[in-house]
């Protein structure tokens, strides 16, 4: 019989084992769920993890693509940790991240067409501030009349996928753009655009503002009352009020810390690699961050390197869909399978397996 | 001599890096209330558990009735008729007493039938209990009697009790023995684990006595003075809580007519308190637990909002202070329940040490904290208090229930209190670290700090109170010196201290002669 037992402590060479483990318990069952498709396992798992980086034709366009595409998830999911860790949960990034870019490009398009250098930095401020008021629409109603912010920030997702699509068909439209929906494009206007910043890297201003990011979360987190706060609140709320924490606080915070850098990811991503506002400009990364925070174990470091992981599983499954014709799906569920099997060890760093025969009862 | 009824022999469990027991032998006869006798830390817990199949031992043999006796689990326990009344109670407040008993059982009859025996049971051996009560609605000692009832029904032959009167009233604790001593009188066997030697001695026909998980002795109760028994749970004698009488300074902390609202449908109102603490005083506030103690204490250490006017400092309401706020001012307090509220449980003793101690030890500047500095008190802590644990990054949960209480009392008296509002300071301690903490709270008194101890053990307060107040529905009653009170007098504090503030003398004169 196999028994859990229950660590006095918790195992910290688990918390770090864990999503080692997970990536190639992944590996083993999507190599399994490819070959059931038809598919070479081994040439499908490489050309998801290792071609994108390193194959002779592809990997000039898809490695600066890492970085363009785990920067908003990263600095996305960096923002959701703060409130994770304190049991606050902002399920609703995805439309923080919308409405952050709506009106970052609102910003920059009322002053089309200045080319000041005040501009983007306006902009930024201006996206910063749409993600933050969007996530405290949960955040009030959390702390004043008591609502679960699971739900209400979940469903502004589809108010504000309904936002964008009117933006980019009607309020936001490029006069200049023949009837057609989508905003003027912000990418290729000097003073609006957010340029890739190395060539060949990938890095534009959201991929600094995300490392820098993971830089504060990372001192917060270790160094600072407010982490530790954040952490109490989270584990023992009893023991946090008795501690001093202000529940409400916390939950206006935390919902606004994610709300911000989500907006701030959007804002990024309209002005560069999106370039304008259209219908479909949201991709999912503010829910594929609550994957990449997860499985950084809500740590910065570990969100970093995660979102790197995400990323690289995006772009390598777009590879073998285009190269081996693996139905999107399929790679969907092998991103699932990734945080199903994370959840499913993550019981092992608070508990151990005991492997013995009970005797008869 | 007749065959005992449960023979254990050389049992022994280790867990990594300690032996909870070292070849424990000892035998328990039918019908014997049998203590089991020990420092937290001693390896009764551990012993217990094994006996109730919820740990396995690493070697020896326990035998029931002459036959081999390996429970697997506490199911098997129970159906060799071995039950358990544990110290913290598993039932549901929203539920009856017979619904909450009926969860309990493998094959519950049905609810009519289920009744009428929780009925039976319940007359026959002298626990009143209504089945169709809501528990929530139960003192701690129904609560209790909720336990022993679901235990009785399955007929046991063996009943643990572990540390069962430790939130009983005086009058409940009388019931309470009054039904063991009717089931030992029936050949019922009771392991009965108890930090209270005078109980012991006035119940316990046998005794056991652990010390760091071995056997150092066993003694006749009834034959062995209590000091005598402590000295052997200990290995030294014990000293006794003494300090100079010390003349009563200025008020520190005032209480004017506290009213509180109860948090949930199972919390307790504060009706109308009010008290006065000076400098150099310790004011007991005694009462069964449940009647507004941890309502109180939440109140004063800035938990739960204070109303305006209710609640003063030196002359200043603290009404719009928070819990930092008045740790700033040197008020603090430390909770009953360890795990969760006085400390996170997940969290290491370095962390927990930061959770109370930022503001008055330095260990954050600018809002960030001093992890070394931190570290330094937690290892303080760990000293001054004798807390056994391995080093202070060990989590809050891994430490047993006494020595984690250890390192909250030391952490809010290390960090020198001018009012310390104290929950249950010793509950679950060691008789030995029990008169540690008691002396360190005269000393702080003596030092000047205004303390008000509450608790359930009267003779602790009594002990260490200059005045004593109970605490009952919420009501405080008015605080008399504790010096010379009697038990029937305080006795009658604790049962209806309420509607009596106007006849309060007279009331306890009449009850008296």
């Amino acid at each position: 019989m196999i028994r859990l037992e229950k660590r006095p402590t918790p195992s910290r060479a688990w918390s770090l084992g864990t999503p080692v483990l997970a990536v190639l318990l992944t590996m083993i069952a999507g190599g399994a769920m490819f070959a059931a498709l038809g598919q070479d396992p081994f040439e499908t798992i490489r050309i998801i993890f290792w071609d994108p980086l390193f194959h002779e034709r592809f990997a000039a366009f898809s490695r600066p693509q890492l970085l363009v595409k785990a920067g908003p998830l990263i600095l996305i999911a960096i923002g959701l940790s703060f409130g994770f860790r304190a049991g606050i949960w902002n399920i609703g990034a995805e439309g923080q991240y919308i409405v952050g870019a709506l009106s970052g490009a609102a910003f920059g398009l009322a002053f089309y067409p200045s080319e000041s250098v005040l501009l983007f930095p306006g902009m930024i401020l201006a996206g910063i501030l749409g993600g933050l008021l969007w996530a405290m629409i949960p955040a009030v109603l959390k702390v004043f009349a008591n609502t679960n912010e699971i739900l209400v920030s979940l469903l502004l997702v589809y108010v504000a996928e309904a936002m964008l699509a009117s933006a980019a068909t009607g309020w936001l439209r490029n006069p200049d753009g023949q009837g057609f929906p989508g905003s003027r494009n912000l990418a290729r206007h000097p003073g609006t655009d957010n340029p890739e910043l190395f060539a060949g890297t990938g890095i534009h201003w959201g991929v600094l503002a995300a490392f820098i990011a993971v830089i504060a979360a990372y001192v917060l987190f270790q160094k600072h009352m407010f982490g530790y706060q954040i952490k109490l609140a989270g584990q023992a709320p009893r023991a946090a009020r008795f501690s001093g924490v202000n529940p409400g606080r916390m939950v206006l915070l935390c919902l606004g810390i994610s709300g911000a850098l989500a907006g701030a990811a959007g804002l990024f991503e309209v002005s560069g690699p999106a370039g304008q506002i259209t219908i479909d400009f949201n991709a999912g990364y503010g829910f594929t961050a609550i994957i990449v925070a997860f499985l950084g174990r809500l740590h910065p470091i570990g969100i970093l390197f995660a979102g790197l992981l995400m990323a690289l599983t995006y772009i390598g499954g777009e590879l073998a869909q285009l190269m081996l014709q693996v139905p999107a799906p399929a790679i969907q569920a092998f991103q699932g399978m990734l945080l199903f099997f994370l959840l499913a060890l993550d019981v092992l760093s608070n508990y151990r397996i005991r492997i013995g025969r009970a005797a008869a009862a | 001599m007749t065959a005992p009824l449960l023979d254990l022999r050389g049992l022994t469990k280790a867990y990594p890096g300690v032996i909870a027991n070292d070849d424990v032998s000892f035998a328990i006869q039918p019908g014997e209330v049998h203590a089991l006798l020990g420092e937290n830390g001693a390896g009764k817990s551990t012993l217990v558990k094994m006996i109730y199949g919820l740990v396995k031992p690493d070697s020896g043999t326990m035998a029931l009735n002459g036959t081999s006796y390996t429970p697997a689990e506490p199911r098997a326990a129970r159906a060799q008729g071995v039950a358990m009344v544990f110290q913290h109670f598993s039932l549901f407040e929203a539920l009856t007493v017979a619904e909450n008993i009926a969860l309990g059982m493998e094959n519950p009859p049905k609810p009519r039938d289920l009744s009428a025996r929780i009925s039976d049971v319940s007359h026959a051996y002298g626990l009143p209990l209504d089945p169709e009560s809501l528990v929530g609605d139960l003192s701690a000692g129904e609560r209790q009697r909720v336990e022993i009832i679901r235990c009785l029904l399955q007929d046991p032959k063996l009943l643990i009790m572990d540390e069962p009167t430790s939130v009983l009233t005086p009058q409940e604790v009388e019931i309470l023995f009054h039904t063991l001593r009717k089931l030992s009188a029936e050949g019922t066997a009771i392991l009965y684990i108890s930090h209270k030697l005078e109980e012991i001695r006035a119940l316990c026909d046998a005794a056991t006595i652990l010390r760091l998980g071995k056997v150092v002795g066993a003694c006749d109760p009834k034959e062995t003075s209590a000091a005598r028994m402590a000295e052997l749970m200990v290995g030294k004698s014990l000293a006794q809580p003494a300090r100079d009488a010390a003349d009563a300074g200025e008020v520190l902390l005032e209480a004017r007519g506290l009213n509180l609202p109860a948090a949930s449908a199972f919390g307790t109102s504060l009706r109308d308190i009010r008290f006065e603490v000076r400098a150099g005083e310790i004011l007991g506030i005694g009462g069964v637990a449940g009647n507004g103690q941890d309502e109180l204490l939440a109140v004063l250490s800035g938990e739960r909002p204070t109303p305006v006017g209710a609640v003063w400092f030196n002359g200043e309401d603290l009404a719009r202070r928070t819990p930092e706020a008045r740790r700033g001012l040197g008020i603090l307090s430390a909770p009953e329940e360890r795990l969760g509220h006085a400390a996170a449980p997940d969290m290491s003793l370095t962390e927990n040490a930061v959770l109370t101690g930022s503001a008055r030890k330095g260990l954050t500047k600018n809002g960030f904290i001093g992890w070394g500095r931190a570290r330094a008190f937690a290892d303080e802590i760990i000293e001054r208090f004798d807390v056994r644990t391995p080093g202070n990054h060990v989590a809050a949960r891994a430490l047993s229930g006494g020595n984690l209480q250890k390192f909250v009392v030391g952490r809010e008296i290390l960090q020198d209190p001018v009012v310390l509002v104290i929950n249950q300071p010793t509950w679950g301690v060691d008789a030995s670290a029990a008169a540690d903490i008691r002396q360190a709270l005269l000393d702080l008194a003596q030092k000047g700090a205004a303390v008000i101890v509450i608790s359930q053990d009267l003779d602790e307060l009594l002990e260490i109170s200059d005045r004593f107040c109970a605490l009952n529905e919420g009501r405080l009653s008015d605080p008399r010196p504790a010096r010379g009170l009697s038990m029937e007098e305080i006795g009658l504090m604790l049962g209806g201290a309420h509607g009596m503030h106007e006849a309060d003398g007279t009331a306890l004169h009449e009850a008296t002669t």
